[in-house]
C-alpha cells in the first residue's frame, strides 16, 4: 500500500469518524439523562436530511437556510417525541420504555416511505461542499474536511454548554440523580426536554452532513448509522461525551481500515461495528470511559 | 384425570376439528393465512419464553430464525435444485449431496438453531437490559450478515428458491400436510411452554424476572439457567424458520431484518409479557390483521394507496398498546375456564345484590 493510499485512508477514516462521533454524542447525553436508548436517534437523522433535501428542491430555499430549518424542524420533533413516548412512560419498567422507543423508531420510518416515498432521491449537494481538492496525491472532496471542522466546533460549544451555563450544571445534576435534583427545585421535565432538543439538533447536522458524504435519501437510511453510533457510544462508555468521540472515531477509522487492509472481508463491513460492541461490553461493559456503578440490591 | 388435562384435551380436539374444516372449505389463500398464523404462533411463544417469561430483553430472534430456515432449506433441497441456485459458486461438499426427509430436517434446523442460540447466548447474557439487548440485536445481524456473505454454503444475497413443501404428514398422504405440520408443531410447542412454564424450571425463569438478586440468593443459577431459556426459545425459532421456509419456498437473508424479530416482539407485547395464551391470540390476530390490513397500502374507501401505511398503523398499535395498556391483553396471567366463568358470572353477581 503506497502512502498517498494510506494518507486517502486515513483522511476518509478521521471524516467518517468524526461524522459517528456527532451523532454518538445525541445517543450518550439522553442516555446519561433518561437511561434510555433512543432507537428514534437513528431516524432523526433520515428527518433532517429529507427535510433539508425538500427545502432545497422544492421550496428552492438557498442550502444554508435549508439546513438551519432542518436542524430547527428536528430539535422540535424530538422534543414532541420525548413528550409524547418517552415521558408518559417515565415511571415504568425500562423494558417498556425501550419498546416505546422501537415503535417510535418504526414509525418514523414507515411515515418516511408514505410521506417521502420508498424510492431513493439524489441529494443535492451544494457547491462549496463537493469540490474536489489534490493535496499531496490525495484526492479529498471538501466535504471530507468540513465534517471534522463542524464536529470539533459542535463539541466545544457543548462543552460549554454542559460545564458553564445553568442549563448544562442542571443536566449534569439530573444525570447524576434524577429525584433529588428535583428536590433541589430543579425543573426536570425542561432539562430532559432540552436535552432531547440538543441531542436531537447534533442528529440534524449528522444527517444533513451524512447525506452529503452519501448523497442518497431513502426512509431507511437512519437504521445503520444509528445503530452503528449507539455502537460508538457504548463502546466509549455511554453517558459519556469525550468517550462517545473516542468510540466514534475509533468505529469510523476502524471500518475504513479494515477494508483498506483487508479488502476480501469488504462484505463484513457492516458487522464490524457489531463485533467490537460485543467484544468491548464482554471485556469492559462499561465501555472505555465509562465508570463502574455499584449495582444496589 | 384432573380437570386441566381435560380441558387443555378438548382444546386441542376443537383445533384439530377446525383445522379440519377449515383444510374443507377455505381457499388457498386463506390457508396460506392459516399456515401463517400457525409459524407466528411458535415464534410469539418461543420469543415470549425468554422476553416474557425470563425477563432477558434478547432482539436475536431473526437471526435464529434464519438459522433454521437455512438449515431446513440446505437439508430437504434435492441435489439437482441445489445446482440450479447455486450457479455464481457451487454449494460446499457434503451439502451439495444430502437430501433429507422432511421430519428429521425439521428437528435438525431446531437443533442448528439451538446451538446458534447457546453460542449467543453464552457470551451475551452476561449482559442486563439495554446492554443485552443491543447485543443481541447485534448478534442477529451479524447472523444475516455472514448468511450474505458465505456464498458458496447459503448462496448469499441470492437467497434459495424452489424449498419443497412436505407431500406427507407423517405416514399419510394429505392435500394440506404442510398445515397438519405447522399446526401440531404449534400445539406441541404451546404445550411444551406450558409443561415447562409450571415445571421448576419455569418457576426459576420467573424468580429471574421479578428479582434477579433474589433469585440468586434462594440459589437459582443465574446463567445456566438464563441460557436454558434462550437454547429453548432459540431452538423452536428454528423449527418455525425451517416452517416458513417450507411455507413460502423461497428464502434470502433480507428477510431475517431486525423488521421480523420487530413484528414478533409486536405480537409479544400486545399479547401480554409473560401470557402463552396471550401470545397464541395477539399472533392470530395481528397476523390476520396484518393481511387485512394490505388494503391500507393498496388504497380503500376513497383513500390513495399508499405503500407503508400499513405499517405505520401497526406502529402506531404498538406505540398505543405500550402507552395506555403496558400490560397488553393478558398481562402475565393465562386464559382458563375459571376465569372465564368468573367474568360471565360478575354481572350476574352485580345484578342478583341490586335487587
Amino acid at each position: 500500500m503506497t502512502l498517498e493510499l494510506f494518507l486517502q485512508h486515513m483522511v476518509n477514516g478521521i471524516s467518517l469518524g468524526s461524522l459517528y462521533a456527532l451523532i454518538a454524542i445525541g445517543y450518550t447525553m439522553v442516555y446519561g439523562i433518561l437511561r434510555l436508548i433512543n432507537f428514534a436517534h437513528g431516524d432523526l437523522i433520515m428527518i433532517a436530511a429529507y427535510i433539508a433535501f425538500y427545502s432545497v428542491a422544492i421550496f428552492s430555499i438557498p442550502w444554508y437556510l435549508s439546513f438551519i430549518i432542518a436542524v430547527l424542524f428536528t430539535m422540535a420533533l424530538g422534543i414532541m417525541i420525548e413528550r409524547s413516548a418517552y415521558k408518559p412512560l417515565r415511571s415504568s419498567p425500562r423494558i417498556t420504555v425501550l419498546i416505546s422507543a422501537i415503535g417510535v423508531s418504526f414509525l418514523l420510518q414507515n411515515l418516511g416511505i408514505v410521506i417521502f416515498g420508498g424510492r431513493p432521491k439524489p441529494f443535492q449537494v451544494p457547491e462549496l461542499f463537493s469540490k474536489v481538492y489534490e493535496i499531496a496525491g490525495v484526492n479529498i472532496v471538501s466535504i471530507t474536511f468540513f465534517i471534522p471542522i463542524i464536529t470539533i466546533v459542535l463539541l466545544l460549544g457543548l462543552i460549554y454548554l454542559i460545564n458553564k451555563t445553568k442549563v448544562g450544571m442542571a443536566m449534569r445534576a439530573v444525570a447524576k440523580d434524577y429525584d433529588t435534583s428535583s428536590l433541589m427545585g430543579i425543573d426536570v421535565n425542561k432539562i430532559i426536554s432540552t436535552t432531547f432538543g440538543v441531542g436531537s439538533g447534533l442528529a440534524a447536522v449528522g444527517g444533513v452532513m451524512w447525506s452529503m458524504k452519501f448523497p442518497q435519501l431513502i426512509p431507511f437510511m437512519g437504521v445503520i448509522p444509528g445503530l452503528k453510533c449507539f455502537i460508538a457510544a457504548v463502546v466509549g462508555g455511554i453517558g459519556n461525551i469525550t468517550g462517545a468521540v473516542i468510540g466514534g472515531f475509533l468505529l469510523g477509522l476502524g471500518e475504513i481500515l479494515l477494508v483498506a487492509f483487508l479488502p476480501e472481508l469488504s462484505g463484513y463491513r457492516d458487522a464490524f461495528a457489531f463485533i467490537l460492541l460485543i467484544l468491548i461490553l464482554l471485556l469492559k461493559p462499561t465501555g472505555i470511559m465509562g465508570e463502574k456503578i455499584a449495582e444496589k440490591v | 384425570m384432573s380437570k386441566k388435562v381435560i380441558t387443555s384435551l378438548i382444546l386441542i380436539l376443537i383445533t384439530i376439528t377446525l383445522l379440519i374444516i377449515a383444510q374443507n372449505n377455505l381457499d388457498s389463500f386463506s390457508l396460506r393465512i392459516l399456515n401463517l398464523c400457525g409459524i407466528y404462533v411458535i415464534f410469539a411463544v418461543s420469543m415470549n419464553l425468554i422476553n416474557g417469561f425470563t425477563g432477558q430483553l434478547a432482539l436475536g430472534h431473526a437471526g435464529f430464525i434464519a438459522v433454521g430456515a437455512y438449515s431446513y432449506s440446505l437439508l430437504v433441497m434435492d441435489p439437482q435444485l441445489k445446482e440450479m441456485n447455486f450457479f455464481l459458486k457451487p454449494l460446499i461438499a457434503p451439502l451439495n449431496t444430502v437430501h433429507w426427509p422432511f421430519l428429521p430436517a425439521l428437528i435438525l434446523a431446531g437443533l442448528m438453531a439451538a446451538l446458534a442460540g447457546f453460542l449467543v447466548g453464552a457470551p451475551a447474557l452476561r449482559l442486563r437490559g439495554d446492554y443485552l439487548a443491543i447485543a443481541t440485536l447485534g448478534f442477529g445481524e451479524i447472523i444475516r450478515i455472514i448468511f450474505t456473505n458465505t456464498q458458496s454454503i447459503t448462496n448469499g444475497s441470492l437467497g434459495l428458491k424452489g424449498i419443497p413443501a412436505p407431500d406427507k404428514f407423517l405416514f399419510f398422504s394429505m392435500k394440506n400436510s404442510l398445515m397438519w405440520w405447522v399446526w401440531i408443531a404449534a400445539i406441541i410447542t404451546v404445550i411444551f411452554h406450558f409443561l415447562l412454564i409450571d415445571s421448576s424450571y419455569g418457576r426459576a425463569f420467573k424468580a429471574i424476572r421479578e428479582d434477579e438478586k433474589a433469585a440468586q440468593a434462594m440459589g437459582i443459577a443465574l446463567f445456566k439457567h438464563k441460557v436454558m431459556a434462550m437454547v429453548i426459545s432459540s431452538f423452536f425459532a428454528g423449527i418455525g424458520g425451517a416452517l416458513l421456509a417450507s411455507l413460502i419456498g423461497t428464502i434470502d437473508p433480507l428477510m431475517f431484518r431486525f423488521l421480523l424479530t420487530f413484528n414478533i416482539l409486536l405480537i409479544v407485547v400486545v399479547g401480554g409479557m409473560g401470557s402463552i395464551s396471550g401470545s397464541i391470540i395477539s399472533a392470530i390476530s395481528i397476523t390476520i390483521l396484518m393481511e387485512v390490513l394490505r388494503a391500507l397500502d393498496q388504497g380503500f374507501m376513497g383513500l390513495p394507496a399508499l405503500p407503508g401505511l400499513r405499517m405505520v398503523v401497526f406502529a402506531l398499535l404498538l406505540m398505543s398498546v405500550v402507552l395506555f395498556y403496558p400490560k397488553g391483553l393478558m398481562g402475565n396471567e393465562e386464559l382458563s375456564w375459571n376465569k372465564l366463568m368468573n367474568l360471565l358470572k360478575k354481572p350476574l353477581l352485580l345484578k342478583e345484590v341490586k335487587k
